[in-house]
């Protein structure tokens, strides 16, 4: 049972989190603005990244909030989180 | 019966207590202290079973979890299968009998309580030998919170089996002065029956305490009988021992052959001679203490044979000194007896090769092979393991975050050592947690070993006896053998991980304690490689077997998960309710009078709520409270229709979908003020829902200033359904006009009963005129009870969870996961007038001007009336049409669609159903057909809405 750090909260067990899928693919500005094939982009396509992900991730059963963080896919760790509002920490 | 291989003194047991218990039909007798095995010893009996294939006798061949032999199904006081005699502790009255193999599970239900304790600490220490109780005592003399915990029913380990001093006094006195010096640290937690059986990440780790099993039926029952340890360490230690492992010989399985370690622990630690005249078989220096020792309590060593060309000096000596016989250069090929061994073949042996055997009369043969470090907890955190060569053994190869390894698990094998390795390790955790050592802890002190002459690596014996390995036993338990390797490997397997499935190895009861090594040895062997090469198969928990009982604990029943009722629950139940699980919920289904069936119980329902009045409790509907300057403007962006032009006192029905346009949830939206909206959701929705709104304000939209929170269980909801409905509540609640125009449909009043505030609304989720009622659980029962006394001049009838199914598909409205599957959109289902065509964009908007989402062959929401106005069709069918000449088409047949949902229907007087059907709205007027029991039952496409669609019923 991974430790997961909620920025808000701190490490809590994994089972209280949710996983969100792929971080920082916002919501269209203007979606009618856009192809089918864009559209589809947005709707449907996300990295499998082997390595480093930035992901969001909300810790569901506890202050329920949001965050994002960068995991390793291959060994499942975290190496960092950040809030929402925050950009994408840069890392070596 | 008589203990004639008991010793007369000496032993852990208690021998002023006599216990009775019975095995294979036999009475036994044993002490406190004993286990099934020794107690079995002490009687003379090694056979306890026979094999799961082969069925041949199988006897006790080690003292703890490693056996492979001794597997039992104790009977008496609770049937429990596939227990190991080693290491079932004995006790009064137990009743057990051996088994050839495999268990049977009980047939009663386990009335024993289990339960879990979670438990956090700085250091885990597993196992308390001599390695653990060392850096348990420096971690907790440093002021660490320690937990230590060991699987024996005693602390000490190898300590029990043997005769070693530490500090100048006996090491089981070192033992108990280390143990209430433990006892004194209020920061340490001490378990002993307690088997570390899983690590995992972050420092957790899984512990199974069996507090009761050793009490038999005397165990107090208000007790868990076992309990699972979910531990979090910052740091783990694991001083887990070894393992010593067989030589693989013909006929090695033969009950009397046993590991000479294990005789050395029936002796020592239980009082128990394993037999009167004993070979021991060795490759390494640790069986002379066997030979040595058996030979002092008086069992006749007929040879020590040696498989090294020479015995080490000072072994040889002693034994020359005892009179004991040693062989070197020689090696045991096989075994004679038939249910106990009577002969054991000693063959000379050199560079490999084995020379003409000889018979030694023996009863008892004891085997070493070396000792495998118990790497099974360092090597389910990723630890990866090493070939020691000087070991001839796998030990941990490096280092890993968070847990280490100390003491013979580490490959130490010797006391001093293991006391020394013990405090190194545990220094260095707490070096690593920021913790200093304690200025008092010192080192516990062993006499210097003899330094070991080198072990010889032999995996198995050279096979004289023709049988080409079809009688050398790797896994005893799997009957399988060298032969078996053999085969896999000829097979064209390499992989130690394919050998092991082949050959099924290693996936028994023990999984593979003395096998898993052997067979990585043998198969290199066969392969001509280094066995450090073929590696060895996954370490994976349970390190020991572990009930599912003791996992699921209290978690069983109806606390396997929470079960909700709403505040009429003690209601429905005198009422004769049957109830059904919606999701956690427990919702009446149907309120059946005396002689009712189902159907008859539904159809009386249906009609009273279409001619009369009927009541529902609606209370498990979900419901969020919206507030906010922006509610309106969340609302707006989650549902496709228009929210915000909603007036205060008003409602209206919206659907939400995903942002791929397909349905995930609908219901009703009251406003109850400019800032604040009333969200009803599904039942099966209330949680994903209040999610999916909390998503979307924090990710996407968090300037907007709204908060969402689930009032679910904050009201209950009785909707009052039927032309009667208005008299029923205007009789109720008489300061509130009632009048169509007064209180028009999907509009909402507050009002009060006696003071208690209630809130009506003109909801209809059948059609009919109907008022839903909102109020505070508390006053659920008398609210209730108040709209039943109103309407008993009406014949009021509550009605379940079916009966509003069938009134609702037969106005054909869907329910969002029974006619919706997440591919179905609000035009789909008929409703795109629920989409708004005004919004500039909401969730889901823009997909549904993707193409496939105008396709004319989309699956679309229809009526289905079976032409024989009998059949109720199974939801679920499939429905397929008719080519033009009246054939299916050829096979595969197109499937159209499938069944949705499908009742009889009070009101029609026939059976319906609602489907998906491709391309459904231009098929109206046409006949397909749904196969049922093998028929093609022909059906009539219809629109979805089968009763009132003129919707001249809402407004009574
Ligand atoms: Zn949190």
């Amino acid at each position: 049972m991974q430790l997961i750090p909620c920025p808000w909260c701190g490490p809590r067990e994994e089972a209280e989190f949710h996983y969100g899928g792929q971080a920082h693919v916002p919501y269209p500005d203007d979606p009618a603005a856009l192809s089918d094939e864009e559209w589809a982009h947005y709707v449907f396509f996300r990295d499998n990244t082997k390595g480093r992900f930035a992901e969001r991730w909300n810790h569901n059963a506890g202050c329920r909030r949001w965050f994002n963080a960068v995991r390793d896919t291959t060994t499942y760790r975290f190496e960092s989180v950040y809030r929402l509002d925050h950009p994408k920490p840069v890392t070596p | 019966m008589s203990t004639p291989f008991r010793t007369p003194a000496g032993g852990r047991i208690d021998r002023a207590t006599t216990l009775q218990f019975t095995f294979d039909g036999l009475g036994f007798t044993g002490h406190p202290g004993d286990t099934l095995a020794s107690a079995l010893l002490a009687a003379g009996r090694h056979q306890v079973a026979t094999s799961i294939k082969l069925g041949r006798p199988r006897g006790i061949a080690a003292a703890w979890a490693e056996d492979p032999g001794g597997l039992v199904q104790v009977e008496e006081p609770f049937p429990e299968p596939m227990l190991l005699a080693s290491t079932v502790e004995l006790f009064d009255g137990l009743v057990a009998h051996g088994l050839p193999g495999q268990g049977r599970l009980a047939d009663v239900p386990d009335s024993a309580r289990y339960d879990a304790v979670h438990h956090h600490v700085d250091v885990l220490v597993v196992g308390a030998g001599p390695a653990g109780l060392t850096a348990a005592l420096t971690a907790a003399r440093a002021g660490a919170r320690v937990a230590l915990v060991d699987e024996q029913s005693e602390a000490g380990g190898s300590l029990l089996s043997g005769t070693d001093r530490i500090d100048g006094v006996p090491a089981l006195e070192w033992v108990s002065n280390a143990v209430a010096e433990l006892a004194r640290h209020p920061e340490v937690l001490h378990l002993q029956r307690t088997t570390a059986f899983g690590v995992y990440d972050d420092g957790f780790a899984l512990a199974l305490e069996r507090r009761t099993d050793h009490l038999g039926a005397a165990a107090p029952k208000e007790v868990s009988r076992q309990r699972v340890w979910r531990l979090r360490a910052r740091s783990i230690v694991t001083a887990t021992g070894a393992h010593e492992r067989p030589v693989v010989f013909a006929d090695n399985d033969r009950p009397g052959t046993m590991l000479a370690g294990a005789a050395r622990t029936f002796l020592h630690r239980y009082g128990v001679l394993p037999g009167r005249e004993a070979v021991v078989f060795t490759t390494n220096d640790s069986a002379y203490d066997a030979a040595l020792d058996l030979h002092r309590a008086g069992v006749r060593v007929q040879a020590v044979v040696e498989a090294r060309p020479e015995a080490p000096p000072h072994r040889r000596e002693e034994c020359e000194r005892a009179g004991i016989r040693v062989l070197p250069g020689a090696v045991v090929t096989g075994t004679q007896g038939v249910e106990r061994v009577t002969h054991a073949l000693v063959a000379p042996f050199s560079d490999g090769q084995v020379g003409t055997s000889s018979a030694v009369a023996c009863d008892v043969l004891l085997v070493s092979g070396g000792w495998n470090p118990a790497v099974h907890l360092f090597s389910q955190a990723r630890g990866r393991l090493r070939y020691d060569e000087g070991l001839g053994a796998f030990v941990p190869g490096e280092e890993v975050d968070g847990l280490s390894v100390a003491g013979s698990a580490a490959g130490v094998l010797d006391l001093a050592g293991c006391l020394a390795d013990g405090q190194r390790v545990a220094r260095e955790t707490l070096s690593a947690l920021a913790i200093d050592p304690a200025a008092d802890d010192r080192l516990p002190s062993a006499p210097e070993p003899v330094a070991p002459t080198a072990p010889l690596v032999l995996w198995r014996v050279p096979d004289t006896s023709g049988a080409e390995g079809a009688t050398q036993f790797v896994d005893l338990q799997r009957d399988a053998t060298v032969a078996d390797i053999a085969r896999a490997v000829g097979a064209g397997l390499r992989s130690i991980e394919h050998v092991k499935r082949y050959t099924t190895i290693g996936t028994a009861h023990d999984q593979g304690k003395t096998s898993g090594v052997l067979t990585s040895g043998i198969t290199a062997e066969l392969l001509g490689v280094p066995v450090r090469d073929t590696g060895t198969t996954t370490f994976r928990p349970p390190y020991t077997p572990v009930a599912f009982a003791a996992l699921a604990g209290r978690d069983r029943g109806s606390l396997f998960d929470p079960e909700r009722v709403t505040a009429l629950h003690q209601w429905h139940v005198a009422a004769g309710a049957v109830f059904e699980d919606v999701g956690q919920w427990k919702r009446p289904r149907y309120y059946p009078e005396p002689g009712e069936d189902m159907e008859a119980a539904v159809l009386r329902e249906c009609a009273a709520a279409r001619t009369g009045v009927g009541i529902l409790d609606g209370s498990t509907l979900g419901k969020i409270d919206v507030q906010g300057p922006d509610a309106a403007v969340l609302l707006d962006r989650l549902y496709t229709n228009l929210i915000s032009s909603l007036k205060v006192g008003s409602v209206r029905y919206g659907v939400m979908c995903g942002v791929d346009g397909m349905v995930i949830d609908d219901g009703t939206v009251l406003r109850l003020a400019e800032d604040r909206f009333l969200v009803l959701t599904t039942t099966g929705g209330a949680a994903k829902i209040l999610d999916w709104m909390e998503e979307w304000v924090q990710t996407e939209w968090p300037d907007l200033r709204v908060h969402c929170t689930s009032v679910t269980e904050q009201w209950v909801t009785f909707p009052v359904v039927g032309p009667r409905s208005r008299d029923v509540v205007g009789a109720l609640f008489p300061d509130v006009n009632v009048s169509n125009e007064a209180f028009p449909f999907m509009t909402w009043r507050d009002t009060s009963l006696e003071g208690v505030p209630v809130r009506l609304a003109r909801i209809s989720f059948s059609g009919e005129l109907a008022f839903e009622v909102y109020v505070s659980p508390w006053y659920a029962v008398a609210v209730w009870q108040r709209l039943l006394e109103a309407g008993r001049p009406y014949g009021i009838t509550p009605y379940g969870t079916e009966t509003m199914h069938v009134l609702r598909a037969e106005k054909g409205y869907p329910i969002i996961g029974q006619d919706t599957d997440g591919t179905v959109t609000p035009h789909d289902l008929g409703m795109a007038w629920a989409v708004s065509k005004k919004k500039p964009d909401f969730v889901g908007k823009r997909s549904f001007a993707r193409q496939a989402n105008q396709d004319p062959r989309r699956k679309q929401l229809v009526g289905l009336l079976p032409v024989d106005r009998q059949t109720v069709l199974p939801e679920g069918s499939q429905i397929v049409e008719f080519l033009a000449d009246g054939e299916l088409p050829p096979p595969p047949v197109p499937m159209l669609g499938h069944v949705t949902s499908s009742y009889r229907s009070a009101e029609l007087a026939r059976p319906f159903a609602l489907a998906l059907v491709k391309g459904g709205r231009e098929r109206i007027g046409d006949t397909v057909h749904v196969p049922v029991n093998g028929t093609l039952v022909p059906v009539e496409v219809t629109g979805s809405v089968l009763v009132d669609p003129e919707g001249a019923r809402r407004d009574g």
